[in-house]
């Protein structure tokens, strides 16, 4: 693979010289080598002390109506190997290319606790956690998952304090799985459809990617499927309820994923209400109903067992399993109003 | 070619390793991280040993590697403790192909104890699966707990304090539970939305219920049918229902033996079963609301013969059954009916082979409709029986049938 890093530098150095010293470029034979790298430092994706700048080839984005992760930060990148190209689907995950990796670091204010690659690789995804050590200077590959303790504050002004849970290899396979195979979850034209805060100005995204020849085959952006945000208050309440379970939930409770045996379906696209839960008793929820008999009660969200799962912290009866240790309440709130605003049965 | 070379090329290329290995895995500090990569490091064809001990575990463990043995040193040996789990619906996620679990234990997890997801050939040999504190609501729900997947193999499995069920098999197909013991639960056995099963020389007491084979509307697979149940003993099923309200075993009356709903083809035969206060056999329609055109709420082609039963239905938990039990002046007998032969949406024949009466036939004129009961007590039933064919044994492939024939206890 050594011989795609010397490409990759050959066509670097065929581009305009850039000012000052250039970092090396991002490691793409890294990225695609058969097992992951033990640090962070060693794929390059970041730069100067502290890897705290991008390098180049890589484009932040932002989501519509993200996960919800313990209300850490997000910060998301889309690497692309020079000259590749993502291809644009309006449904689903968008077609990346070999080598393209995207880059999540989750932390909180002052702290960043770690960094999620998902690398497409010429036989597929493959999803690895780093964890950032306590100088900030490097994040190191923990394959079986970790809990680290952390501290911020929350968006009523909270002190908190949260078991963070680094995901263990598998477990990142069991959100980002679509029929037993690992694919992203978020960027997709409709969570994508939006402006982000470029350094050179604001610009929707899906025409950024576009305009930098980084997405082929791209509609106008209104001529783009858009997902609502989640904490618009101008968007109707169903559209963000519904846009939230989609990102939140339905990875997994999707027929084609993990949870396809409970039946619950809460995609976008799910248009059945007993799918989606409404009147629908629990199946292999055990504890996890909390005595209360349907998903869904329409009107009564303190009767409706979606509620009761995402209000717990206990593992067993919390949803999402996997993702967070605490209760998102501006979320919880945005169903439970979604919820309260159904016409009794 | 040599015949012994021809056979090392078929066991290579039936396990897909060429290097198997075994990761060994031992009691101490960071066992969670070390069981954890074991688990990921493990390549086709390895088994991963986990020596005698107490693991401490605050995680689900997990596990998607095809042609993996995961081994103890035996139930009372090997324990893996999930008292303080904090995250993970499950003690032990399964996804991947022809793996087994055999010679461990699982306990106190705060969900589901040991779970296959879309396995094939998923084989629980020898484990115990347990919460430690008896049978209470706050248990999980399921103890071993196989769900789409097929050629499901569950043998000598022990499963005590499921707040559902100890051993729990649904959306499968081809399944055998044997040699199993299933206590202190709310269902001891359950197979739900499956397709042939074998259930068998198993033990289910102290339950709330027995045995149970049920269907339920709204899932991927439905139409659960042709399950065997024989040659288990079902004994003094009594202890109280601790099941959260919504889920469906909430319903299963204290005492209850053999409890079928809404499934097609099931053979109940050459079972004890005796000390169940309620009923040692029910027969029953799926009763609640549901919008599903591709569902038949029914029970139907039962077939209840040749099982030794003892005394049961002496004080019949279910709703209405101290008002049947005065007047019929006697015991709840043997072999409890709904009666349900039609459904609006549904109109395949219901045939019944009941020869362990008396029988008693509610006679609902639809599910649940108990306040149109009119009771009819006969010695048998049989309503087109003798064309209700007993499904073939099933069978596995051959190494979990290899596996199901071992008869050593030990590690």
């Amino acid at each position: 693979m050594r011989w795609l890093a010397a490409l990759a530098a050959l066509l670097c150095l065929g581009a305009a010289p850039p000012p000052g010293p250039v970092a090396p470029p991002v490691a793409l034979d890294v990225l695609l080598a058969e097992t992951p790298a033990p640090k962070l430092s060693d794929y390059r994706l970041f730069t100067g002390a502290g890897q705290t700048e991008a390098n180049t080839g890589l484009t932040p984005y932002d989501l519509n109506t993200p996960l919800f992760s313990d209300y850490a930060d997000k910060h998301r990148f889309l690497y692309l190997p020079p000259g590749a190209k993502v291809r644009y689907r309006a449904h689903g995950a968008f077609e990346f290319p070999v080598g393209a990796t995207l880059v999540k670091t989750f932390g909180y204010p002052g702290r960043r606790l770690e960094t999620r690659l998902l690398i497409r690789k010429a036989e597929g995804w493959t999803a690895f956690a780093y964890v950032w050590n306590e100088a900030q200077t490097e994040a190191v590959l923990r394959r079986a998952g970790a809990r680290l303790e952390a501290r911020f504050t929350d968006p009523q002004g909270r002190a908190r304090t949260v078991e963070w849970a680094v995901p263990n290899q598998n477990q990142c396979k069991e959100c980002h799985q679509l029929d037993r195979t690992l694919v992203p979850i978020g960027p997709n034209a409709r969570n994508l459809n939006r402006d982000f805060a470029y350094a050179s100005g604001p610009e929707n995204q899906l025409a950024h990617w576009a305009r930098a020849g980084l997405l082929a085959g791209a509609p106008r952006p209104e001529a783009a499927p858009r997902a609502a945000r989640w904490d618009d208050p101008a968007a109707p309440l169903a559209d963000r309820a519904r846009a939230y379970l989609d990102v939140n939930c339905a990875h997994c409770h999707n027929p084609r994923a993990v949870a396809s045996n409970s039946g619950l379906y809460l995609d976008l696209d799910e248009a059945r209400p007993a799918a989606l839960g409404v009147g629908k008793g629990p199946v292999a929820a055990g504890r996890g109903s909390g005595g209360l008999r349907v998903g869904i009660e329409p009107g009564r969200p303190e009767a409706s067992i979606l509620v009761h799962r995402m209000t717990s912290t206990e593992p067993g009866v919390m949803m999402p399993e996997l993702g967070r240790a605490l209760t998102h309440e501006e979320g919880l709130a945005l169903v439970r109003a979604w919820i309260a605003a159904m016409p009794p049965q | 070619m040599p015949k012994l070379m021809l056979a090392l090329l078929a066991a290579t290329a039936l396990t897909g390793a060429a290097h198997a290995k075994t990761i060994a895995v031992g009691p101490g500090p960071d066992a969670q991280e070390r069981l954890q990569t074991a688990l990921l490091d493990a390549k086709p064809g390895d088994v991963v040993q986990i020596a005698a001990g107490r693991y401490d575990l605050v995680d689900g463990l997990s596990l998607d590697v095809d042609d993996v043995t995961v081994k103890g040193a035996g139930p009372e040996a090997t324990i893996l403790s999930f008292k303080g789990q904090k995250g993970a619906g499950e003690g032990l996620l399964v996804t991947s192909d022809r793996v087994t679990i055999r010679d461990l234990a699982v306990e106190d997890t705060k969900g589901d104890g040991l779970k296959s997801k879309g396995s094939d050939q998923i084989s629980f040999v020898n484990v115990r699966v347990e919460w430690t504190g008896g049978p209470k609501e706050t248990n999980g729900a399921y103890g071993v707990y196989p769900v789409s997947s097929s050629n499901v193999l569950i043998d000598r499995a022990l499963v005590r304090g499921a707040s559902d069920a100890g051993i729990y098999v649904g959306q499968s197909k081809n399944i055998v539970v044997k040699r199993s013991r299933a206590e202190f639960n709310v269902a001891g056995i359950e197979i739900e939305n499956s397709m042939n099963a074998d259930v068998f020389d198993n033990v289910a007491t102290r339950n709330t219920g027995g045995i149970l084979v049920f269907d339920l509307p709204n899932l991927p697979v439905m139409g659960g049918h042709s399950t065997r149940l024989f040659r288990n003993k079902v004994v003094d099923n009594d202890t109280p229902n601790f099941a959260p309200a919504g889920n469906i075993v909430a319903g299963v009356p204290v005492g209850t033996g053999v409890m079928i709903m809404a499934n097609r083809n099931v053979h109940v035969f050459d079972n004890e079963i005796a000390g169940n206060q309620s009923t040692a056999v029910m027969l029953v329609s799926y009763t609640q609301k549901f919008d599903d055109k591709t569902y038949n709420p029914l029970a139907r082609d039962i077939v209840v013969r040749d099982n030794r039963i003892g005394r049961n239905g002496w004080d019949p938990k279910f709703a209405g059954g101290d008002v049947i039990k005065g007047l019929l002046g006697r015991d709840i007998p043997p072999v409890m009916w709904d009666g349900v032969t039609s459904h609006p949406q549904n109109s395949d024949p219901v045939r019944m082979r009941l020869t362990d009466g008396p029988v008693l036939n509610l006679r609902l004129p639809g599910p649940g409709q108990v306040d149109k009961a009119n009771p009819d007590m006969t010695p048998n039933v049989a309503i087109d029986g003798a064309t209700v064919a007993e499904p073939a044994p099933v069978v596995l492939p051959k190494p979990q049938t290899d596996l199901g024939a071992q008869t050593d206890l030990g590690a």
